[in-house]
């Protein structure tokens, strides 16, 4: 059996009143922001299965806000999360819709950037305050956000692989899990990397310089929320 | 230092003759490479929040309003305060704080989930007020949530503390026999001692259904947790005044986890059946969810 920490069992310390609709739905919305990576002024909430029936009653929808501006689960200021957006003048548009074949308590994000770029991100909350980024930019993944990630998109080629992998190793970074998956063979493609550790942004600049790579982007949040 | 049932933590208390508490540590500090200052550093810190939490909605009850609930932390502060009741200041005090952390819950405060957020009034209630009531040091206080995290665990491990997969015994159930092993070991009672008050705490509250009005963390949730706080005080005096659970701890969480796989889904925080279908309950679903 595994072992588990005592704050495992005494946690998480979290603004109520559900760990799967507010915590993890908090949690949600700060890692889509992290990957999204860029200035926004408007958002699409898309709420399906669980979430989309009864997110009035646990504040999913100021939880999943509140992330989104940055918010950890036990922010207090999640209660107040409408409001602040309204006043960072940020779009929210919240609705309910059946996504498919997803956990029930899972979220669609469509962040629309100041730069004119968007980034769709689809993840559920699966209990206890824990969540997996399943969808980023019609790329099936699948990330807990627990471990400092890396996610890299690049162009399908041989070798390309072990060039990263090479990187990381030069910078004492070990892989604790990898994930892989292309649109079609020598297009586009991407890399989804757990760590043991913080990935310094350094190493992150320099992946950035391989050929192919197109973008890379870093989650160093780990095991603090 | 690792342990998956309660006769192997039993066995390390006696092998190392010392507390449940100290085997937590030791364990924390050997398989998370942690010291004790640190432990007990993280330890406060929950501690803290679960003080704030179990006093918030008695100091400013207006703020601290659910769908449904809310006010109740009050009155009953206030109904303690007469010492004029049925069962005595410190069980009343202990269920005005489980209603206060309740409170808090259902209106998007702060809180620690030990070891879920509906079940969340329980620990720091019966710790804040058993500690209180003997003048307990701050050390063994914090050893006592301490002693509760080694109790979850292993209901965690072998059974399940999710409304949704076990019922209401699995999180008010668990969360009593937490606090029961915990106000044993606080007021010097043996680790065997910790684990029948657990052990008792579960059985009080055998096949418990999780019926939730609305599907919302308020109602019965906050009644349980106060009346959660008074089974893990009852059981930790049965178990201090030396009775003893007839079925060990293990067997009692093991038959646990049975009663809730049975439970039909319309009891495991569905909403669809228990008081959550009542005629009272439908309407106020309507009324909250506009529907």
């Amino acid at each position: 059996m595994a072992n588990l920490s005592f704050t495992e069992v005494l946690g998480p310390v979290m603004i109520g009143p559900s760990s799967s609709h507010t915590a993890g739905a908090a949690k949600l919305g700060l890692i889509a922001s992290m990957i999204n990576n860029n200035n926004f002024d408007k958002i699409d909430i898309i709420l399906h299965g669980s979430f989309a029936q009864t997110y009035r009653g646990h504040g999913t929808d100021k939880a999943i806000i509140g992330g989104i501006l940055g918010m950890k689960p036990d922010d207090i200021n999640i209660r107040n999360s409408i409001s602040i957006a309204a006043e960072k003048k940020l779009l929210v548009n919240i609705t309910e819709d059946d996504l498919g074949y997803y956990h029930p308590n899972t979220a669609k994000l469509i962040f629309y950037n100041a730069d004119g770029s968007t980034h769709t991100i689809i993840g559920s909350s699966t209990g206890g305050g824990s969540i997996q980024i399943v969808e980023i930019d019609s790329f099936k993944i699948s990330f807990t956000g627990e471990y400092p990630t890396l996610i890299i998109n690049h162009i399908d080629r041989k070798g390309i692989i072990s060039e990263i992998t090479t990187v990381l190793a030069d910078n004492n970074i070990n892989v604790a899990t990898m994930n892989v998956s292309r649109l079609q063979k020598n297009k586009e493609a991407s890399i989804i990397i757990e760590s043991d550790s913080i990935i310094p942004q350094n190493v992150s600049e320099r992946l950035k310089t391989i050929d192919d790579v197109k973008s890379v982007r870093v989650i160093n949040i780990g095991a603090e929320i | 230092m690792m342990f998956n049932t309660g006769k192997e933590l039993l066995e390390l208390t006696n092998k190392y003759d010392c507390s449940i508490s100290d085997i937590l540590i030791k364990k924390e500090m050997e398989i998370f490479e942690s010291t004790e200052e640190e432990i007990l550093e993280k330890t406060k810190k929950i501690y803290d929040v679960m003080k704030n939490s179990a006093s918030e909605s008695i100091l400013h009850p207006e703020k601290y309003k659910g769908h449904i609930i809310g006010g109740d932390a009050i009155k009953m502060k206030k109904y303690a305060d007469n010492n004029d009741t049925y069962c005595g200041e410190t069980i009343n005090l202990a269920m005005a704080r489980a209603f206060s952390t309740s409170e808090v819950n259902a209106s998007m405060g702060l809180i620690c989930a030990a070891p879920t957020a509906g079940a969340s009034g329980i620990i720091p209630a019966a710790i804040i007020t058993g500690s209180e009531k003997i003048n307990a040091d701050e050390i063994s206080t914090l050893k006592a949530l301490l002693t509760s995290a080694a109790i979850g665990e292993l209901i965690t491990k072998n059974a399940t503390v999710s409304g949704a997969e076990g019922g209401c015994q699995a999180e008010t159930g668990t969360a009593a026999a937490m606090a029961a092993a915990a106000l044993v070991e606080l007021k010097g009672g043996s680790p065997k001692a910790s684990l029948h008050a657990s052990s008792i705490a579960l059985k009080n509250v055998m096949g418990l259904v999780c019926d939730p009005i609305a599907g919302l963390v308020e109602s019965p949730c906050a009644k349980r947790n106060a009346s959660g706080v008074t089974n893990a005080m009852i059981s930790a005096d049965m178990a201090l005044a030396g009775v003893e659970s007839i079925v060990p701890f293990d067997e009692m969480v093991e038959t646990m986890l049975k009663v809730g796989r049975s439970l039909p889904n319309t009891l495991k925080e569905t909403a669809l059946g228990g008081i959550a279908i009542t005629k009272t309950a439908k309407a106020l679903e309507k009324k909250i969810f506009n529907k």
